[in-house]
């Protein structure tokens, strides 16, 4: 009933929409305030926006009282039942009224199903006709309202706006909301294991012993961790920063249009590689060779290391810093390239002094966007730098990462309520570490940059 | 060639939009060094969408006079102006061709940097286009880049000479270090001229450099055209006739590509020879 109500209230929509937009054809055009597809718009909006928000909250809340009254539906007796048990029973019986398969069939699931066969023909019934009613009591009043002097445009500007706004506001209320999930279960966790050992400590294992319940406290230092992941974070940096800058300034000053044109899309379909191809290519190829490199020179290579894990990562990266960095340099007017050059200055001054200045904020944000993705990448350092959290300055060594052990801690066999304890902990650690990071980077930006325009 | 002759230009030849890159035609002026340089003009005049933007254009500038290049708009004068500078190198698909003589030496000759060029001949662009530096920086960048000065004091004194000759000094030299982009558009074009004039170059090219300003600011920029000419070799593209007439010795009419009439202002505007000519300057179009 829900699917049909949607598609009734839908046909309305256009309905409304056509009679109301030929209707203000018809009116004398000169006296119009409004063009007639904004009288349409208008009507469209308002039938779509009653019919469907009726539709949502009362599916909504309908929802929520026929699961109350399914458990109402329980026989006395079942009160002496354990929680998990009466859940069990009214899904059984859900599952009955649906003529789907049940776990146990019983008379107290044959009553819940009863009930839920009754209330949920009944529900579907009273949403589709609130929400179609809705729709065209809304749409009648709008349609009622068309006239020359009646400023559609206005309103149906109004309209939109609220929508832009609401569409703005969900980006940012779910970040707010994933902070705050993350809040709750950081300074749980923190409170059984104690802040500084988990910040300080030197030690990381958490679940070796522990399958519920608290934590060795001895075990949950993070210190590894955030080592691990910034050493690699340093060395793809190392890899992608340069290269991905030095091609932006090809691509964009130096190359031939013809040759742009081609290079520049070749360079982003390394972004297009799924990380997890990188990941084994990392494992498989690059990491067996630097082995054998170093251990052709007489040094001792793990044969997952930080380094393999940080190139591969690095190349990666090379596009995102490429690419938005050509943007960045491409945006430098032409005519601050004039002024230099006519000056006397080489191409190379003129991009040293001149246009990489200028450019300077967009080409930050570009490395930015680099470091963000590489604190984040798990899947290339899962295969290629290990799960051993080893605290070591030595990219030769294996060394694990923030986000590899939050993957680790989820995915294990450990109770999830255990296990989300740290990895909450490490996500929301994380998060700040980043937080903190861009906006001391931004700062920075702002005092240094130049601006050209 | 006269002997006050600054730059002397004989049967100069402008393409755009030919397929060639830099590089190829860098090569193959390069390889007839003799008479036409570039082999394939006759081939060019021919091929489609390419656009013969100047038709063999003959004149010879004066030095310490200002020259003027009139003329209607598309006309090739800009495009003129950006050849006696190799500004035109920075343009894909742009072919020079004939000889451009700056003291008798040819500037488009294979052994001539266009770097060095440009810091012999400078340039003022329609559009103020300060760098995104201080005032200061703005003015010491071509001096530093050329190794004009080496100590501070050096820099200080180029700095207030150019800004002074600019007549911007009074106004700025208590902010010499805020950024030359927060200036208001008659000083930033004050100050791109200082600039231009802080490397000493012995000639200058202006491409319309009042056609962004309001009348006052145009004044102030017009006087110093004048008193800068008896220095420099000027070079002055503009739309204002009143301008040309105003702060120039020598004028060029433009027209269709072509130089229709070149000789002292006063001629020009109360003697034209030309029907063209004419036709521009007492308005009946253009």
């Amino acid at each position: 009933m829900i699917g049909s109500a949607a598609l009734a209230i839908l046909a309305l929509v256009l309905v409304a929409y056509f009679s109301a937009r030929s209707r203000a054809a018809a009116l004398p055009v000169l006296e119009m305030h409004s063009r007639p597809t904004y009288h349409g718009a208008f009507t469209a909006l308002w039938t779509a926006i009653a019919g469907y928000g009726v539709l949502i909250f009362g599916a909504l809340i309908t929802a929520i009282a026929l699961q109350y009254s399914l458990y109402a539906a329980l026989p006395a007796d079942a009160a002496a039942l354990a929680e998990i048990e009466r859940d069990l029973i009214v899904q059984d019986g859900i599952a009955i009224a649906r003529g789907a398969l049940s776990s146990r069939t019983g008379p107290m699931r044959e009553a819940v199903a009863e009930t839920f066969s009754t209330y949920s023909s009944l529900r579907g019934w009273l949403l589709f006709i609130a929400s179609v009613g809705a729709a065209v009591w809304a749409g009648l009043r709008c349609y009622r309202k068309i006239a020359p002097g009646f400023r559609a445009r206005n309103r149906t500007e109004q309209v939109v706006s609220w929508i832009l706004i609401s569409a703005a506001g969900i980006a940012i209320l779910t970040t707010l909301g994933i902070v705050l999930s993350l809040t709750g279960q950081t300074f749980r966790f923190f409170g059984d294991v104690g802040i500084t050992n988990f910040l300080f400590g030197t030690h990381w294992s958490p679940l070796s012993g522990v399958h519920e319940g608290t934590m060795d406290s001895a075990k949950v230092g993070a210190i590894p961790l955030f080592a691990g992941t910034l050493l690699i974070t340093a060395i793809a940096m190392v890899v992608a920063v340069p290269v991905g800058l030095l091609a932006a300034i090809y691509l964009s000053d130096y190359a031939s249009p013809r040759f742009r044109s081609v290079a520049k899309p070749l360079l982003e379909l390394l972004a297009g590689i799924p990380t997890v191809v990188y990941g084994f290519f990392a494992a498989i190829v690059v990491a067996p060779f630097f082995k054998g490199v170093g251990e052709s020179i007489g040094l001792t290579v793990s044969s997952e290391s930080a380094l393999a894990a940080g190139v591969v990562m690095g190349i990666m990266i090379i596009p995102f810093i490429s690419s938005l960095s050509d943007d960045v340099i491409n945006a430098v007017p032409q005519s601050l390239r004039d002024g230099a050059l006519g000056l006397g200055a080489t191409r190379a001054e003129t991009m040293r002094n001149v246009v990489l200045p200028a450019a300077l904020p967009g080409i930050v944000s570009a490395v930015l966007l680099g470091v963000s993705r590489a604190i984040g990448e798990t899947m290339i350092v899962v295969m290629a730098a290990g799960q051993a959290a080893n605290l070591t300055g030595n990219p030769l060594e294996a060394v694990t990462t923030v986000t590899v052990q939050i993957v680790a801690l989820i995915t294990g066999d450990t109770e999830a309520s255990t296990a989300a304890g740290p990895a909450f902990s490490l996500g929301f650690t994380l998060f700040c570490v980043t937080l903190t990071f861009n906006i001391i980077a931004l700062r920075l930006v702002n005092k240094y940059r130049e601006r050209y325009d | 060639m006269s002997d006050s002759s600054k730059i002397s230009c004989t049967g100069v030849d402008v393409f755009y939009g030919g397929r060639l890159s830099r590089d190829e035609i860098d090569r193959r002026n390069a390889a007839s060094a003799e008479g036409k340089r570039f082999s394939e003009v006759a081939a060019l005049k021919k091929t489609q969408n390419v656009v013969h933007a100047i038709k063999d254009a003959n004149i010879d500038i004066e030095d310490n006079l200002v020259t003027a290049f009139i003329g209607p708009s598309g006309c090739g004068k800009s495009t003129f102006l950006r050849c006696l500078n190799r500004m035109n190198d920075t343009i894909d698909g742009c072919v020079v061709d004939g000889n451009l003589l700056l003291d008798g030496q040819d500037i488009y000759a294979a052994d001539i940097d266009p770097v060095q060029v440009r810091a012999r001949v400078g340039m003022v662009f329609q559009k103020p286009n300060p760098f995104p530096k201080s005032i200061y920086d703005n003015v010491a960048y071509g001096p530093k880049i050329h190794g004009l000065a080496r100590s501070r004091a050096d820099f200080d004194e180029i700095v207030e000479s150019s800004l002074t000759r600019a007549g911007l000094w009074d106004e700025v030299k208590d902010r010499l270090d805020k950024p030359g982009t927060g200036l208001s558009g008659g000083q930033q074009q004050r100050l791109c001229i200082a600039r231009a004039i802080s490397t000493q170059p012995e000639v200058l090219l202006m491409d319309e450099p009042c056609s962004a300003l309001d009348p006052i600011a145009t004044e102030t920029i017009e006087t110093l055209i004048e008193e800068l000419g008896r220095k420099y070799c000027i070079v002055i593209v503009t739309h204002s006739m009143q301008q040309a007439n105003r702060v120039s010795q020598r004028t060029a009419y433009f027209h269709l590509g072509e130089i229709v009439e070149y000789g002292t202002t006063n001629d020009i505007f109360t003697n034209p020879k030309d029907e063209r000519t004419n036709g521009y300057i007492s308005g009946r179009f253009g």
